[in-house]
């Protein structure tokens, strides 16, 4: 057995000239220091977009996305297919899971300052990884066509229809028409399954190939001598493989005791569900928009929240251009400031969507 | 200019309108087709009699929804249900005779008039008339 494992392996190095990979994996070394436990949440968004990928694939097997059949199908995938609950439910936890997981890398990343000179491309497409994770999250939430999903797309289009210029335009180019329609399902399914996956694979490749070219960031200010390096393979891997494994009992026992639930199918002449939220990651934007008054001045509220987000957009986004000091390797406490505003603000508004009874 | 510099300019330009003539029917293609929407001018929204006094009901009016209210007193009244926030479609609440959108907590009275949140404007009211056993909603003139 072994000696034809051998022989296996002889012929496709020869072909594929395996050894050289394996040899540069020898090579590539990983900085260990007390802040390099979170590096592991990047491989955890890796592993979480296989699952994601994996799961997608089996759900297209029996998924009708036409607003007649696209209830009736998950309702058949959750209860006639067998583990059709459990692919679904691994699906649908999964992308909260790790967009989750996006936010504590993108804020873990944001305070070692890892977005310095030469890494800005590689937190601009980290950056782009999020926005594309969370359309992935928007149009994928429509796809089970069921009331609270009807009625987020509804608002979420709305509010792209209310940018100014380009809005009414990219209204009518997301819902395929001029309301919440059929054509909105087979664009949103597109999106989903064709564009979205396409641009995250050509993005995620970039990100990676970035990091395997500049290595991981060290934070500003560590003592050298402190900072030890493990070798990538075996060690570095191990350790991401552990996180890997607890991240899948997770989300196994989230499933078998809390399934996703299907909801109750979209009716476009039914009166809005009370207590209606978007998916958790997007509460923060809605909220906002729910506590501001209709005019501030004389520009519309809601006008002024999505101007205010598309700027803190780019602003997260152009940030190691901004952060002069941590390009030249120095602390930049100001940026650390802004960076925990943004998170205090995201996780308060959140908190207070689900405490706060009427918001 | 010479030569050199005409033709790199020459085969760059001809690649963009090259790239531009297989890109031009894409998009093209992706932005969906102008449809005229079903203009509807008049509706039956609900029979006499099928709506208890304080209570309303959701109908279809052309493709948007529309909400019929019975008042306490018992008149009736219609009104756009289309938010004007960000399009939710409100709902009738009798303990207060007020229509709530309870996306983002906007609150019209019963003549579409902004009371509290964000909605910046008022809801479109309809006219409404009883012929018969029949309650009509039509748009105002």
């Amino acid at each position: 057995m072994k000696k034809l494992g051998r022989n296996i392996f002889a012929y496709l190095n020869e072909r594929f000239l395996l050894q050289n990979l394996f040899d540069l994996s020898q090579k590539k070394k990983v900085p260990e220091h007390p802040c390099s436990f979170w590096y592991y949440f990047g491989g955890i968004c890796l592993f979480l977009t296989g699952i994601q990928i994996m799961t997608g694939i089996l759900l297209l097997l029996y998924y009708t996305p036409s607003i007649d059949g696209a209830h009736e199908s998950i309702q058949f995938i959750m209860s006639q297919v067998k583990f059709g609950w459990l692919i679904r439910s691994v699906h649908s936890w999964t992308a909260n899971i790790l967009i989750g997981v996006i936010f504590v890398h993108m804020f873990s990343t944001y305070c070692l300052k890892a977005y310095r000179r030469p890494r800005e491309l590689t937190w601009i497409t980290g950056f782009l990884l999020l926005v594309i994770f969370l359309a992935f999250g928007f149009s994928g939430y429509l796809l089970p066509w069921n009331e609270l999903s009807y009625f987020a797309t509804r608002v979420g289009t709305d509010i792209a229809g209310s940018l100014p210029l380009i809005g009414k335009w990219l209204k009518t180019l997301i819902l395929g028409g001029s309301s919440v329609s059929q054509a909105t399902l087979s664009r949103f399914f597109w999106f989903h399954i064709a564009i979205l996956p396409v641009a995250a694979v050509a993005v995620i490749g970039t990100h990676v190939l970035l990091v395997q070219i500049l290595g991981m960031s060290k934070p500003i200010g560590i003592n050298e001598a402190k900072v030890k390096e493990i070798s990538f393979f075996p060690d570095f891997l191990y350790k991401d493989a552990l996180g890997w494994t607890l991240i899948l009992v997770l989300i196994g026992v989230l499933c078998v005791f809390l399934p996703w639930e299907v909801g109750k199918k979209a009716d476009p002449f039914t009166a809005t569900p009370l207590g209606i939220k978007p998916e958790w990651y997007f509460t923060f934007m809605f909220t906002t928009l729910k506590l501001l008054p209709s005019h501030i001045i004389v520009i519309e509220g809601e006008k002024l929240a999505i101007l205010a987000f598309m700027i803190g957009g780019l602003f997260w986004m152009f940030v190691p251009y901004l952060d002069r000091r941590a390009a030249q390797e120095k602390r930049s406490p100001v940026f650390t400031l802004i960076g925990a505003a943004v998170f205090l603000y995201i996780v308060v508004m959140t908190i207070l969507t689900y405490t706060v009874r009427g918001l | 200019m010479n030569r050199r510099t005409f033709i790199n300019g020459f085969l760059g330009g001809s690649l963009l309108a090259t790239i531009a003539t297989f890109l031009y029917p894409v998009i093209r293609y992706i932005l969906p087709p102008k449809q005229a929407e079903a203009i509807q001018k008049k509706v039956t929204a609900a029979k006499v009699g099928d709506l208890a006094p304080n209570s309303a009901k959701i109908f279809k009016f052309g493709s948007s929804p529309a909400i019929l209210i019975n008042t306490q007193d018992g008149k009736l009244l219609a009104f756009s249900a289309v938010c004007t926030h960000l399009t939710c479609t409100v709902t009738y609440q009798g303990d207060t005779g007020t229509m709530f959108c309870p996306c983002h907590n906007g609150r019209f009275d019963l003549a579409g008039n902004v009371i509290s949140g964000p909605p910046p404007a008022p809801l479109e009211s309809y006219q409404v008339e009883v012929a018969g056993e029949d309650i009509f909603v039509s748009k105002k003139a």
